[in-house]
């Protein structure tokens, strides 16, 4: 089903949690909620599903304004974040509650308690209570109790933050695939940038209660439009120098040290919009720097810091002024690098953000 | 192990725990064994010849039977379904309700419960009670108990529901759970044994309460089995005591089995929080 935020509000005291959030959902849609220790995620969802009333806006599902109803009145599924699991219920009991309330028989229960626990392997943890179970098998049973019932919205709230790595791509890929079957909207809580590249339609990227960005994976990944965004997607993250540009001459200053860049000529657009003389922000992704033993009129001076094998590809550290730049490099032999190195900056791949943080464009 | 030596000061600790040990059991001794000697004195002996006359007697009387069988058993079995069921809700509401001044609020129930049933109190009940038509009648005595037991009792239980995490009933809200389901089969459940512990507590001191029937209960075929003992009393308030013996373990034993039971069936915790 549709669901729209429209404009929402919601501050605990002087702690503004939710400000003025507007994102409308289609049908079927995956979207994942994106962004930094208490930046409002878990007070959106909670917001969704009714358990937090709101200061101002509105909440639609399904072309219904549902901003006043209770909770149990809005068919809608969340995986807590702290699992609140039924101490006092049997695992059966606690995945099968959704559907007990719905008044479906038992038998018709137990078979699709039996299936959703088969999908996320805790078919043999049945019969015991919450307090025998460890965290990850504990976690999976909340995510079995929120899809067992096929609700109009699923919330998961970092629903398989617990699991190790293989448990976790398997209930990842079973999770996605239920939300294709089914075609259930669902939004989507996680830490893990991965996660959201991999499972979300959209990915909304928030901070201090606001959305920073909203976008598909890739465009979030390929376009950031601020420096917080930058900053927070990709792993490493964005490179960000500060710099000034003179538009004229299509030379760039950097802050950092004293290093000037002078462009190519067919890569001028890219500093179009920038206000000469303006401070700036250069953002360039790692796979985009390459390393040089001399230096060009596009290069800027690095000392090697540390090198990193991930195994399949190298990440290397280099010192540019006080600040450390990440490089990418797609290749598996640990190079050998001098301690003095020249970092090649690729125009083609290089934002420039205003003053106030924003991409210009 | 090295073996520890006992100074003298822990020797005499000990003869004067002994001491007062047997100050205490001696009464108990003679409970047990009382009702079962046909030559009752007050001191405690083991019976020479056995019998169960005593309680053949005590069984003979009409008061002391109805009190213990019926009339106790209402005014217990009301007072302990009544406080428990109150005591629950109030207690939910005053938890999740987020009242300001809570601390104070509780800390004044405290102090009521001491107030409410206490002889100073006698003569307002009655009048309460006159003026609402309920003298004699059981109802009285219990919602007199009731009122005196349920500040306590909230007290206790507010422990208990604090102690149940907001998001339980969360999740049951969001799958699809109204406020009745949701106690019945979240909240309830997780602040039973708080419930039991206040409900057996109202019990017991229902059953022992004396004053209050005493003075609300006219006929002598309402009143409860400790306002009944009364029957075993010649005019001249001289007790048999052979009778009161048997009856004084007649009226012992049922609190003391539910108590098994319940402990049995459920167990009691005196305080909330819950084992996840
Ligand atoms: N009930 C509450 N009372 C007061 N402040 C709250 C309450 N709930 C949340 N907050 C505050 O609102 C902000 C947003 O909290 P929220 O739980 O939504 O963050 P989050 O994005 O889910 O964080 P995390 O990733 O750590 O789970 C935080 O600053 C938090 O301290
Ligand atoms: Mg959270």
């Amino acid at each position: 089903m549709t669901l729209i935020l429209e404009n929402v509000h919601k501050a605990f005291g002087a702690v503004k949690a939710v400000n003025g959030f507007n994102l409308s959902v289609a049908d079927g849609e995956f979207i994942a909620l994106l962004g930094p220790s208490g930046c409002g995620k878990t007070t959106t969802l909670r917001i969704i599903a009714g358990l937090e009333t709101l200061d101002e806006g509105r909440v639609v599902i399904a072309g219904k304004d549902v901003t006043e109803l209770p909770p149990r009145d809005r068919d809608i599924a969340m995986v807590f974040q702290d699992y609140a699991l039924y101490p006092h219920m049997s695992i059966t009991d606690n995945i099968g509650y959704p559907l007990k309330v719905r008044g479906v028989s038992k038998a018709d229960r137990d078979s699709r308690v039996a299936a959703v626990a088969g999908n996320l392997q805790i078919g043999n943890l049945l019969e015991r209570r919450p307090s025998q179970l460890s965290g990850g098998q504990q976690q999976r049973v909340a995510v079995a109790r929120a899809v067992v019932h096929h609700a109009q919205v699923f919330l998961f709230d970092e629903p398989l933050s617990n699991l190790d790595a293989k448990l976790r791509l398997e209930a990842r890929a079973f999770l996605k695939h239920l939300q294709r079957e089914v075609g259930i909207t669902s939004i989507y809580v996680t830490h893990d940038q991965a996660e959201a590249m991999a499972l979300a339609d959209r990915i909304v990227v928030m901070q201090s209660g606001e959305i920073m960005q909203v976008g598909s994976p890739l465009e979030i990944y390929r376009r950031p439009a601020n420096t917080f965004v930058a900053s927070f997607i990709g792993n490493p993250p964005m490179n960000l120098l500060q710099c000034t540009v003179d538009t004229g001459q299509s030379i760039i200053q950097f802050a950092e040290e004293l290093a000037i860049i002078r462009l190519p000529e067919n890569s001028h657009n890219t500093i179009m919009n920038v206000k000469p003389h303006e401070q700036v922000t250069l953002g360039i992704r790692p796979e985009y720097i390459s390393i040089r033993a001399e230096p060009s009129a596009t290069t800027i001076p690095g000392k090697l810091y540390v090198i990193q094998n991930l195994g399949g590809e190298i990440l290397v550290i280099a010192r540019f002024g006080e600040q450390l730049l990440s490089i990418r490099m797609f290749q598996e032999e640990t190079p050998e690098l001098p301690e003095q190195v020249w970092l090649d900056l690729d125009f083609d791949h290089v934002f420039f953000y205003g003053a106030n943080g924003q991409l210009l464009q | 192990m090295k073996k520890r030596k006992l100074t003298l000061t822990q020797i005499l600790v000990g003869i004067v725990g002994v001491i007062i040990a047997i100050l205490f059991t001696l009464p108990m001794l003679w409970f047990v064994f009382a009702p079962f000697n046909s030559s009752v004195s007050l001191s405690v002996a083991i019976p020479e010849r056995f019998t169960l006359e005593n309680f053949v007697v005590a069984f003979s009387s009409e008061v002391a039977m109805r009190g213990l069988l019926v009339n106790s058993v209402i005014i217990g079995g009301g007072t302990m379904v009544g406080t428990a069921i109150i005591a629950a809700m109030a207690a939910y509401g005053i938890s999740r309700g987020n009242l300001p001044g809570r601390q104070i609020f509780t800390t004044v129930l405290i102090l009521f419960s001491s107030v409410v049933t206490g002889t100073a109190s006698m003569i307002p009940i009655f009048l309460l009670i006159f003026s609402l038509g309920l003298i004699d009648t059981h109802l009285g005595v219990i919602l007199v108990m009731i009122g005196g037991l349920l500040p306590a009792a909230i007290f206790i239980v507010i422990d208990f529901v604090d102690g149940v995490p907001r998001s339980y009933e969360e999740a049951a809200m969001i799958s699809g759970a109204g406020p009745l389901t949701l106690f019945r089969d979240i909240t309830f459940p997780l602040i039973r044994p708080g419930l039991m512990v206040v409900g057996i507590w109202a019990l017991v001191n229902a059953w022992g309460s004396f004053l209050t029937p005493f003075i609300l209960l006219r006929d002598p075929l309402k009143v409860p089995a400790s306002v009944a003992f009364y029957v075993f009393y010649d005019p001249e308030g001289t007790p048999n005591i052979k009778l009161v013996a048997a009856y004084a373990v007649l009226y012992t034993i049922p609190v003391v089995l539910l108590y098994l039971l319940v402990n049995w069936r459920y167990g009691f915790s005196f305080f909330g929080g819950i084992k996840r």
